[in-house]
C-alpha cells in the first residue's frame, strides 16, 4: 500500500477524496484584501521575530547593541557544562510522560467508553486538570510534595512509609515532575482515545461476539489496533510537549537541585535570565532543530504504521 | 565591530512593552510650576517601603515636585524590564537599580546621566562611589543602607549553650557540633530559593581577599581562578563540609527562605548563612528577632584576620531620557543626604551602615546592624566580589546547591563555576577572555 496524505487521520473509513481537478481551480472563497489583516498579524508577530531570532542567534546581544560573533554562541551553547544532563533529562522526560500518557490514556479511554453509571462525571474529572493553569498545578504540587508538611508524605506516613523529599532530592525530582505532568496531561490523551474508540464501527465488536471472544479479545484484537490513529496523535502531541517541557519544571524545581532536573528549555531560560540574549536565542534555534530532527522521522515512521493498520 | 541596533531592539520591544510604555516617562511642568517625577522601584516589601519613605520626605521638603512611584518585579525579570525600557528611551525620570557588577549591563555611558563631580554626589562616601562608577564616571547615589553578608545566628541558642561567636572556621564547626548535640539544627539551608545557597561562597570573599589581596583584579582579567586559588576554593569546601557533617535541616532541598528565617527566629536552627538585608520583613511577625538575631562574618583560617563581607546598597540613577533633569537631580541629592537616611530609618530598620556622610544608625538599631557596624568600625570589611568585579557567573546558585547537597564535590563545583564565569565574561565582551 502506498503512503497517502501526511497528517493524522482520526478514524478508519474511506480516505477523503480529492475534489475533481476542474473544481480545484474555482475562485478563492474571499477576495485577497480580506486576507491582508491576518497576513499582517502573521508577518509582524510570527515571521519577523523568527527571522530576527535566526539573526540574533549569531550575535552577542545586550538589548542595547549587538555584535556579530558568527557561530560562537552555538559553540558556547553546545559546550554548556550541563547540556548533557539537560539533553538526557529532556529525552527521559519526553519518553516517560508520553509513554504513561499513552498507557493511562488508553486504559481510561476504554473505561470511560464502557457502560458506567457515572461515565459523564468521571470524564469531566479526568479532563479537569487539563483546564487548570500549569503554574497553579506546579505550585499546588510543590506544597503537596513537601517533605514534612506535604499531604503526600503525611498519607504515606499513615501506612508506615517514610516518604522522600520528592522535589529536593536529586534522585526523585525529575520523576516527580514527570508524574505531575502525566496527571495534568492525561485528560487530553483520554479524550483523544475516547474519540478514537467511539469511531470504531460496532460491527467489529459484534464479529468478536459471534466468534465467542471475551473482553480481552475485544480489547486486544479490535480496540487496540483500531485506535492506532489516536495513539499516533497522543504520542506525537505529548512527545513534542515533553521535549519542550518547561513551565512545570520551572515552577516545581527550577531545574534543581543543582542541575539534576534541568531540561534544554530550562537551560535556555537561565541564559535568558542571565541577560545572554544572543546565547539563549542560539539555544532556542538548536532546540527547534532538535525537536524537528526527532519529531519529523517519528511522524513519518508512525504515519507509515498507521496506513498499514 | 559594534553596531547599534536600537531600531531592531525597539521593534522587538515595542510589542512586549505595549502595556508598560503607556505609563512611560516625561511629563511636562504644569501651569502652576509643579513637576511630576516618575520613579521606578522594586516590588519587595523593604524596597517599596524605603522608596515611599524617600518620596514622601522629599515631597514634604519640595512641595513643587510630585513623585509617582512605579513598581517592577524583582530578580532577572526586573533587570530585563529595566534594560528594555532604557534601550527604548521609555525609562522613568529616576529609577532604583543594583550597584556593582549588574550596573555594567545597563550600558551607563549611553543610557545614564553622568553625575561625576556633581554636587549631587558630594555627600556620598568615596567607598560607595566605586560601585556606581564605570570607566571613571559616577552614575548613582546610594538608595538605602549597606548590609552584611555572613552568618545570621540565634543569640538565645548561643546563650543557652554557652557558645562564643567563632573567629575561625574550626571554632565554627565546633559550635555546630555542640548545637547538634543539643538537638538543634546547626546550619539552616533553603535550597528551594536557590540564591540563598550562595552565601557560604559569596560572603567568604573577605577571607579570600585577606589571603590574596589582588584576587578581584586578577579574577576580572582571567588571571585567577576559584579552583586554583586555595583560599577561594575553601569557600566551596566549607559548603560541602557542612553538608557532609550532617549539620543541615531536614528537607533542606525544598525549604524556602521564609521557612529558613522562621526556623532561625524561633530557635529551631542556630546559624543561617544570609544577608542582613533580608531581616526587616521578619520583624513584623517576630519582633524579638530585632534583639535575638545577631550577625558574624564567615570565619576564616586566622582569628587575627577575622572580618566580614559587606553588600553595598542599590542605587538611584537618572536615565538620559528624562525630561525633568533638574527635578531628578534634586531628588538624587536628597537621597544622598542624612535627612533621607533619617526618613528611611523611621520606616525600615537599617541592617547596616548608611553610605552618606553624616548619616548615622538610629539609637534603637537592630542587633545585626550593630554587629555589621562593629566590623566597619574595626576596619575589617571588604565589599563582596560582585562590587569589585563585573564578572559573576549566572549559574553559581545551581552549583552551590549541588555542592551544598553533596551532589558535586567541592573542587568540581569550583571548576564548574570558573567555566560559568568564562561564559559570562565572553558574553560581556571583557578583555582578556
Amino acid at each position: 500500500m502506498t503512503r497517502q496524505d501526511a497528517g493524522p487521520r482520526t478514524g478508519p473509513g474511506p480516505a477523503l477524496t480529492r475534489p475533481p481537478a476542474g473544481q480545484a481551480k474555482r475562485k478563492s472563497a474571499y477576495p485577497y484584501a480580506l486576507y491582508l489583516p491576518a497576513a499582517v498579524v502573521y508577518l509582524v508577530i510570527f515571521l519577523v521575530p523568527t527571522v530576527m531570532a535566526f539573526y540574533f542567534a549569531l550575535t552577542r546581544w545586550t538589548l542595547f547593541d549587538s555584535t556579530f560573533v558568527g557561530l560562537d554562541n552555538f559553540r558556547d551553547f553546545l559546550s554548556e557544562q550541563n547540556l548533557r544532563i539537560g539533553f538526557t533529562n529532556t529525552l527521559f522526560y519526553a519518553v516517560v510522560t508520553s509513554g504513561l500518557k499513552v498507557v493511562l490514556g488508553l486504559l481510561l479511554g476504554v473505561l470511560l467508553t464502557s457502560k458506567l453509571r457515572l461515565r459523564g462525571f468521571l470524564r469531566s474529572v479526568v479532563f479537569f486538570p487539563v483546564l487548570v493553569s500549569t503554574v497553579a498545578v506546579g505550585i499546588t504540587f510543590s506544597a503537596l510534595l513537601r517533605p514534612d508538611t506535604g499531604l503526600v508524605n503525611k498519607a504515606l506516613a499513615v501506612v508506615g512509609i517514610d516518604g522522600p523529599d520528592w522535589l529536593g532530592d536529586a534522585g526523585t525530582a525529575l520523576l516527580s515532575v514527570a508524574l505531575v505532568d502525566v496527571w495534568k496531561g492525561v485528560g487530553i490523551a483520554t479524550v483523544i482515545y475516547i474519540a478514537g474508540i467511539l469511531s470504531i464501527p460496532r460491527d467489529y465488536y459484534q464479529a468478536v461476539a459471534v466468534d465467542g471472544g471475551g473482553a480481552w479479545h475485544r480489547f486486544r484484537h479490535v480496540t487496540l489496533p483500531l485506535s492506532w490513529p489516536a495513539t499516533y496523535s497522543v504520542i506525537i502531541l505529548s512527545f513534542i510537549g515533553g521535549l519542550r517541557s518547561f513551565d512545570l519544571i520551572w515552577t516545581m524545581t527550577r531545574g534543581g537541585p543543582g542541575f539534576t532536573s534541568d531540561t534544554i528549555a530550562s537551560i535556555i531560560y537561565k541564559q535568558y535570565q542571565a541577560g545572554f540574549f544572543g546565547l539563549s536565542t542560539a539555544g532556542n534555534v538548536l532546540l527547534f532543530v532538535v525537536v524537528t530532527a526527532i519529531v519529523v522521522p517519528l511522524n513519518y515512521f508512525l504515519g507509515k504504521r498507521q496506513v498499514a493498520a | 565591530m559594534k553596531t547599534s541596533h536600537r531600531t531592531l531592539a525597539t521593534a522587538a520591544a515595542v510589542l512586549a512593552l505595549a502595556a508598560l510604555t503607556s505609563c512611560g516617562s516625561g511629563s511636562e511642568p504644569a501651569a502652576d510650576g509643579t513637576v511630576t517625577l516618575s520613579f521606578m522601584t522594586g516590588s519587595d516589601q523593604s524596597t517599596v517601603d524605603t522608596s515611599k519613605a524617600l518620596a514622601d520626605a522629599f515631597m514634604q521638603a519640595n512641595p513643587k515636585i510630585k513623585i509617582k512611584i512605579e513598581n517592577q518585579p524583582g530578580g532577572s525579570e526586573g533587570d530585563n524590564i529595566v534594560k528594555t525600557r532604557l534601550s527604548t528611551g521609555e525609562m522613568t525620570d529616576v529609577f532604583w537599580y543594583n550597584s556593582g557588577s549588574l550596573l555594567q549591563a545597563l550600558n551607563p555611558a549611553q543610557s545614564l546621566v553622568d553625575l561625576t563631580g556633581d554636587p549631587v554626589v558630594a555627600n556620598v562616601q568615596p567607598d560607595y562611589l566605586r560601585v556606581v562608577t564605570q570607566k571613571d564616571r559616577v552614575y548613582g547615589v546610594p538608595a538605602t543602607a549597606a548590609s552584611g553578608g555572613g552568618i545570621l545566628y540565634n543569640r538565645k541558642v548561643y546563650d543557652k549553650l554557652g557558645l562564643k561567636v567563632p573567629t575561625t572556621w574550626a571554632e565554627f564547626m565546633a559550635n555546630n557540633d555542640r548545637i547538634k548535640a543539643a538537638g538543634i539544627t546547626p546550619v539552616i539551608s533553603t535550597f528551594k530559593d536557590t540564591w540563598t545557597s550562595q552565601l557560604f561562597v559569596l560572603a567568604d570573599f573577605y577571607n579570600v581577599q585577606a589571603a590574596v589581596p589582588a584576587f578581584a583584579q586578577d579574577y576580572t582579567v582571567n588571571k585567577a581562578k576559584f579552583a586554583t586559588t586555595p583560599a577561594a576554593l575553601a569557600s566551596f569546601q566549607h559548603l560541602a563540609e557542612v553538608h557532609a557533617k550532617g549539620y543541615l535541616n531536614k528537607g533542606f532541598g525544598s525549604a524556602t527562605l521564609d521557612q529558613g528565617l522562621k526556623m532561625l527566629a524561633e530557635g529551631e536552627g542556630a546559624h543561617y548563612p544570609m544577608l542582613t538585608a533580608i531581616l526587616p520583613p521578619v520583624l513584623a511577625t517576630s519582633p524579638r528577632a530585632a534583639t535575638d538575631i545577631g550577625f558574624f562574618g564567615i570565619p576564616g583560617t586566622d582569628a587575627a584576620k577575622n572580618g566580614a563581607t559587606v553588600w553595598e546598597p542599590p542605587a538611584i540613577y537618572i536615565p538620559k531620557s528624562t525630561k525633568n533633569l533638574e527635578a531628578a537631580k534634586k531628588f538624587a541629592a536628597f537621597v544622598a543626604s542624612p535627612a533621607a537616611a533619617e526618613a528611611i530609618s523611621k520606616v525600615v530598620q537599617p541592617t547596616g551602615p548608611y553610605r552618606v556622610k553624616g548619616a548615622k544608625l538610629p539609637d534603637d538599631a537592630i542587633q545585626v546592624a550593630k554587629d555589621v557596624q562593629a566590623y566597619i568600625d574595626k576596619g575589617a570589611t571588604s565589599p563582596a566580589l560582585e562590587f569589585l568585579s563585573p564578572v559573576k557567573g549566572p549559574s553559581l546558585e545551581q552549583i552551590t546547591v549541588a555542592v551544598g547537597s553533596g551532589l558535586t564535590p567541592a573542587a568540581e563545583g569550583a571548576a564548574q563555576y570558573d567555566k560559568d564565569v568564562e561564559k559570562q565574561a565572553k558574553q560581556l565582551g571583557l578583555a582578556g577572555w
